[in-house]
């Protein structure tokens, strides 16, 4: 397990000794949404493995299970018209940048109230009316598409931010290399954040790369580079924020290596015989999301408080869940009209 | 004679041909350690070691080139894609190298090399994982590509791809996978040449043919239609290029009538090709314009009852099989 040197590991158990006084109490009250929006993908996935298990959910089901704090660590500290771009693995993200249950949730089940009308499934994901600009099935074939949107809000002069998500196995490729240089070059608004689960598949980094510091590549790149653990959700948040904010600032481009791991397979179908339940166990102390509640309380957060921000996430996913299974499948004229976009021709314009 | 799975007879066919040549050498994500993403390489780690048996990182045009590279000096690598999806990230090796060092050499350096991996349409995998690739590849001269539709003609197939002085294409299929059919016993040593095709059942009324996923529908669809007094004759041509144009215009001349069955989208590949070659070598046998059964003209949708109306059915082969009969 690889431990970053600047940020030792805090022990997931509860707050740090006396840390509460080093919070504002507004500081304090921003983590109780954080946390909600953690538990809701938590609980979100549960229920769509079960789904899945019960033949409601096809294809692959990649769960975020573990990773949570990184997408909602990151969207706070983005702007609501900020760019982003995930892999496959992007319901965290998606239900993060605001995207409603029922939509991902109905997307999942191949419905058309689905937040890709039942067409993308649980890899392809997108929400442009919140700037989420898509979950992509091709290691690497995304981070390019981040650097463009950054490319424009430079072109365009808008202060913008694209974030761009990616696993830790996707450092090798071309896609990411190519993708890297330019905005480097280019000085683009853009933060590429790794998220280093220790596993692509069943390859740990150790037999994928030689080097195990990530930000090692940034220098080359002409980046700044940032490597800290992922299961603090706060953390995580006040770090991206320093990329984002040299990102709009015009200072270009910032690498980010979040040190996370994932509970689940890397997918359903995944037997998982690469590492040991003891592993997992050990890595599920610093369970991002038990983590932020025992902080909480920690900071003297009521109880019932939370008990009843809880029952509410419990009531979000169920209603999600009903939405799905009621909402209407996924529809054919939509199968064929989605294959162009009207071009002007059709709509009567001169060619 | 025994019964083995799709799976099994490939990898066969890699360990036999590891074993008698040192020079071949596996190379892909997850084929080592993990045993396989679909488990065809199960065992071989332990069998052949790491030194033959090589885990790459996600890098397809980086191993891929590698392999490319090897060949040129000696060794006869084959490459797995996870899927031949992810064979589009190495298109440029496999298009601008592979297919094309023996002729920019003079005819002085050759490419011995196997791409090979599950092809087509999984469940659900949606539009980035659900390409029938064939039509990108069998367009280009300097490339051999093979598509085996049933056990036996993937080991023999793979063997033959293996000892082949060209680069070959070698398409499986996730959901072939698990098909059994009956394979000789590893002392036969079958070799099955690559550009003959297989007359998989004989019937006189109308040809049909398909490779693929798509050769078992043709089959079951094959299988009504006997019930209602219509014989077909399905031919799978497993190799796609070069194809044995003889074996299907032979079958065409005897039925007058034929359907090309296949899974890549209509426009273009394979399946014209086979249509256009009809109507050249065989056009004053036919009674009825040759037809196509395709995916449909879309990128696959991730909706189960969507793919599945995508995807070739044994109702839509059977229609086009009643509209070349004209009942
Ligand atoms: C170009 C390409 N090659 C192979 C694959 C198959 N594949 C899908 S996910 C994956 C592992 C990726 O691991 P990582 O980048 O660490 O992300 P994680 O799944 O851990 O989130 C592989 C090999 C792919 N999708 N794209």
């Amino acid at each position: 397990m690889a431990t970053s040197e600047s940020e030792p590991r805090i022990d997931g158990a509860a707050a740090r000794p006396g840390e509460a006084s080093a919070y504002s109490v507004e500081q304090r009250e921003a983590l109780v949404p954080l946390y909600r929006t953690m538990l809701l993908i938590r609980r979100f996935e549960e229920e769509a493995a079960r789904a899945y298990a019960q033949g409601k959910i096809g294809g692959f089901l990649h769960l975020y299970i573990g990773q949570e704090a990184v997408a909602v660590g990151a969207e706070a500290a983005l702007r609501r018209d900020d760019y982003v771009f995930q892999t496959y693995r992007d319901h965290g993200t998606a239900l993060a940048r605001g995207t409603s249950a029922r939509a991902c949730m109905a997307e999942l089940y191949g419905k058309d109230t689905g937040c890709s009308r039942g067409l993308g499934g649980s890899m392809h994901f997108f929400d442009a009316s919140r700037h989420f600009f898509g979950g992509y099935g091709i290691v690497g074939g995304h981070v390019a598409l981040a650097a463009g949107a950054a490319f424009k809000a430079k072109y365009r002069g808008e202060d913008r931010v694209s974030v761009c998500f990616l696993g830790e196995g996707a450092i090798n490729i071309g896609g990411f290399h190519e993708a890297a240089s330019l905005a480097g070059l280019w000085k683009l608004p853009l933060v590429l954040v790794v998220e280093n689960n220790s596993y692509a598949m069943g390859t740990p980094f150790s037999r994928s790369s030689p080097v195990e510091d990530i930000t090692r590549k940034a220098a080359g790149y002409g980046m700044a580079g940032d490597r800290f653990e992922g299961h603090d959700v706060l953390l995580v948040r006040d770090r991206i924020a320093q990329a984002v904010a040299r990102a709009r600032a015009g200072e270009g481009p910032t690498l980010v290596e979040v040190l996370t791991y994932r509970f689940r397979g890397h997918s359903m179908s995944d037997p998982g015989k690469y590492r040991t339940r003891e592993e997992v166990e050990e890595r599920k102390r610093f369970d991002p999301v038990p983590l932020a509640r025992a902080r909480l309380l920690g900071w003297g957060i009521d109880e019932s408080r939370l008990r009843a921000l809880e029952q509410s996430v419990e009531d979000e996913v169920a209603d999600a869940v009903r939405f799905a299974e009621t909402s209407a499948p996924a529809r054919e004229d939509v199968m064929r009209a989605c294959v162009l976009a009207e071009r002007a021709s059709d709509a009567g314009g001169r060619a | 004679m025994r019964s083995i799975r799709y799976r099994e007879a490939v990898r066969e066919a890699i360990a036999e041909e590891m074993e008698r040549d040192d020079s071949v050498v596996l190379l892909g994500e997850e084929v080592g350690h993990y045993q396989g993403a679909y488990k065809v390489t199960e065992g071989l780690l332990e069998r052949f070691g790491e030194r033959r048996i090589v885990d790459t990182p996600i890098a397809e045009a980086g191993f891929a080139g590698i392999g490319i590279g090897a060949a040129l000096v000696g060794l006869r690598p084959i490459v797995e894609f996870m899927t031949w999806n992810f064979s589009f990230v190495a298109f440029d090796q496999i298009v601008q190298n592979a297919a094309k060092i023996f002729q920019m050499s003079g005819g002085t350096v050759k490419v011995p090399i196997v791409f090979r991996g599950p092809n087509g349409a999984a469940r659900q995998v949606a539009a980035q994982h659900s390409h029938a690739v064939e039509p990108f590849y069998a367009s280009v001269p300097g490339l051999l590509v093979v598509a085996p539709s049933i056990p036996r003609d993937a080991k023999g197939l793979l063997k033959s791809a293996i000892r082949d002085d060209n680069p070959v294409i070698f398409l499986e299929g996730e959901t072939l996978y698990a098909i059994r059919g009956e394979v000789p016993d590893p002392s036969a040593d079958e070799l099955i040449p690559l550009g003959v095709a297989r007359v998989a059942r004989e019937g006189s009324d109308v040809t049909v043919v398909a490779w693929g996923r798509p050769y078992h529908t043709a089959m079951e669809a094959a299988e009504r239609l006997a019930a209602d007094g219509i014989a077909c004759e399905v031919i799978d041509p497993r190799t796609i290029r070069p194809l044995d144009e003889e074996t299907i215009v032979r079958s065409v001349r005897k039925t007058h009538r034929c359907v090309v069955v296949h899974e890549h989208w209509p426009y273009g590949g394979p399946g014209a090709e086979i249509v256009d070659r009809i109507q050249r070598e065989a056009f004053d046998d036919l009674d009825a314009p040759v037809l196509r059964v395709s995916s449909l003209d879309v990128p696959m949708p991730y909706a189960a009852h969507l793919e599945e109306r995508v995807l070739p059915s044994v109702e839509r082969v059977v229609e086009a099989v009643r509209r070349v009969c004209y009942r």
